[in-house]
């Protein structure tokens, strides 16, 4: 009788044992973007497969992940549990979410899947299968779970038309879409690397953590069943990275500055998750320099360390990165707060507890900086002056977030930041030698950037008022403004109140999506 | 001392329950920090487990690929076969 094989062998026939030779096209033909990048791979037998997941095993186990999901889901609908949240507030996370991470969970599909196409190493192409399926089922299970909400609170009814057109969401998409336009290798080195190995745990984890914390256990569930895929993506990032730095020495710089590039890059998008962070949560069982603290600076200094020994170093500006943990929260929070009635979500300035919490969590500069302008705001809107910019923002031309960062790093905090580059007799603005650099590296590339602002001002978004713009972006009077006053505030409010009168105010869905 | 640090990061969940505790018996340097909703094991150099405290624990055969189930995050190079899984540092 055959002896039962052993995980590895069973691995290496399930997946290299189904590649074959093509005879009657040349093998470069069929795998036309492998070359163009400049990497070099002598033999891709030699790519070590991190979690053995055959694909029998990994329908079975996906199908579990999901039966789990759904049942939480279906529970969660039926009991009204969004009645258990800690505060309505905490939603404006939820439509962030979906409006700014879903649609890159789509695009993060398509991409693997093209992937799985281009790469010619049978062992590479089952983990990018893989991968792009588990990317759909993200974004469908997000936006399942995330549709009970869209029953009863705004700004949640067409995400993927606001991904392609809004200023804001411009951010997450113009670095996918950076990536996407880029060769398959620097597209992986970008989104499983430097985006899902290095930084999404401080998306997912924190977050999803607060989310538990703030009663939302429909989002813990359906974040942590898409964690534990992105366990299988890290470490696909993880070995690609030492894959190609074991196949050639001529890879190390070309992968070095992917990495730079897109840690830059992603780090900048993150920015909104900062903010989410700090300012949305409720109750936060963690600040986002907690959280940058054990993810990033502890978890990517073993990671580096490790990777010495093939040449790697810690990306570019990385200390950069680590000093703005003290501020970016803050610094983002401080552009929406002046951009609320141009977005699909509501705000508030922090509660004086919320503040505590805040000087507590950042004692260097809390007090120092921001909350002086935090109450400076609360009294101007106390007396009917509140600030609403009606003008539009500077734009980075890289990473597209209106320029309100500020020199940290040169201990200035106080002084914004801009760098100018010059390409073909004109002018273009970025927020930091970050983005900088990758500017002047591939100009030709980023001039062709599609800026919101510009578009605006060029007539491309539906008018010159802002009512127009906000039009043509699909959202409705209601979405954007202060959480104070606002329509999800008021629902908000007559839900609880009809918890004690027994009303059914609390299982009808809002007027507008249910027509 | 962060250079060489290792973690699992699960829901704490009862399905994960056998994982978490064969990490900690097997691992008796981990730290094990509960969170809201989720659990982080931590170590220096490595942390395993084996197919046969985590069965024990469970109480019937389990399957070590069953971790992916609840497993939330991971750092280190892993090392898996039928009755072991590790994650080390180099």
């Amino acid at each position: 009788m055959a002896k039962k094989l052993n995980m590895r062998k069973r691995y290496e026939l399930l997946t290299r044992g189904l590649g074959w030779e093509p005879s009657y096209q040349s093998k470069d033909k069929v795998f036309a973007q492998e070359a163009y990048e400049g990497i070099k791979i002598t033999d891709w037998s030699k790519w070590e497969d991190p979690f053995r997941l055959t694909a029998d095993a990994y329908w079975k186990y996906q199908a579990e992940k999901d039966k789990k999901l759904y049942a939480v889901m279906d529970s969660f609908a039926q009991n009204n549990a969004h009645l258990n949240l800690a505060d309505a507030s905490y939603v404006n996370a939820l439509k962030l979410f979906i409006q700014g991470v879903s649609p890159l969970e789509y695009a993060a599909h398509r991409n693997f899947a093209r992937l799985a196409r281009q790469f010619s190493g049978e062992g590479a192409q089952i983990a990018c299968q893989m991968q792009s399926i588990d990317e759909l089922r993200h974004a469908q299970t997000q936006i399942h779970t995330i549709s009970h909400y869209n029953k009863h609170f705004h700004g949640m009814h067409d995400p993927f038309h606001m991904f392609d057109r809004v200023w804001y969401l411009s951010v997450p998409k113009s670095y996918f879409d950076d990536a996407s336009a880029a060769g398959p290798f620097e597209y992986i080195t970008s989104v499983s690397f430097s985006f899902e190995y290095l930084l999404t745990n401080l998306l997912f984890v924190p977050f999803m953590s607060g989310a538990a914390y703030n009663g939302d256990m429909a989002t813990v569930t359906f974040g942590f069943s898409a964690q534990s895929d992105e366990s299988r993506h890290m470490t696909l990032g993880l070995e690609i990275i030492k894959f190609l730095l074991e196949q050639h020495e001529d890879n190390l710089p070309i992968v070095q500055g992917w990495i730079d590039k897109h840690f830059w890059r992603a780090y900048r998008l993150l920015g909104l998750v900062a903010m989410m962070q700090d300012y949305f949560l409720p109750e936060s069982p963690m600040s986002w320099k907690e959280g940058w603290q054990i993810y990033f600076v502890e978890n990517a200094g073993a990671l580096f360390n490790d990777l010495g020994r093939y040449g790697l170093k810690m990306p570019k500006y990385h200390e950069i990165a680590t000093a703005e943990a003290d501020h970016i929260s803050h610094q983002v929070f401080g552009i929406f707060y002046n951009y609320i009635h141009a977005a699909a979500f509501n705000l508030g300035l922090p509660s004086e507890q919320k503040m505590n919490w805040l000087s507590e969590k950042y004692p260097d500069t809390f007090d120092k900086y921001y909350r002086p302008r935090m109450e400076m705001w609360a009294e101007m809107a106390k007396d009917g002056k509140r600030f609403f910019n009606m003008g539009l923002p500077q734009l980075c031309q890289v990473c597209q977030i209106p320029m309100g960062f500020t020199e940290i790093a040169k201990g200035d905090p106080m002084q914004v930041a801009y760098r100018v580059s010059e390409f073909k007799g004109e002018k273009f603005h970025t927020c930091s030698d970050g983005c900088k650099d990758i500017f002047d590296h591939e100009p030709e590339k980023y001039v062709n950037a599609w800026l919101p602002v510009h578009q605006i001002f060029q007539g491309n978004c539906g008018g010159a008022a802002v009512p127009d713009v906000l039009n043509w972006y699909h959202f409705h009077p209601e979405d954007g403004g202060d959480y104070a006053g606002s329509a999800d505030e008021a629902r908000w409010k007559a839900m609880k109140g009809a918890v004690t009168t027994e009303s059914t105010e609390t299982t009808k869905p809002i007027q507008a999506d249910a027509a | 001392m962060s250079e060489n640090k290792v973690f699992m990061i699960f829901q704490n969940t009862a399905d994960a329950q056998p994982f978490i505790s064969a990490f900690a018996q097997e691992n008796p340097a981990a730290t094990l920090d509960y969170q809201p909703g989720m659990v982080r094991i931590e170590s220096l150099g490595q942390l395993g487990i084996t197919q046969e405290v985590v069965s024990e624990l469970a109480g019937r055969e389990v399957n070590l690929q069953e971790l992916h189930l609840t497993l939330i995050s991971l750092s280190g190079n892993i090392d898996e076969d039928d009755d072991y899984f590790r994650i080390t540092r180099h």
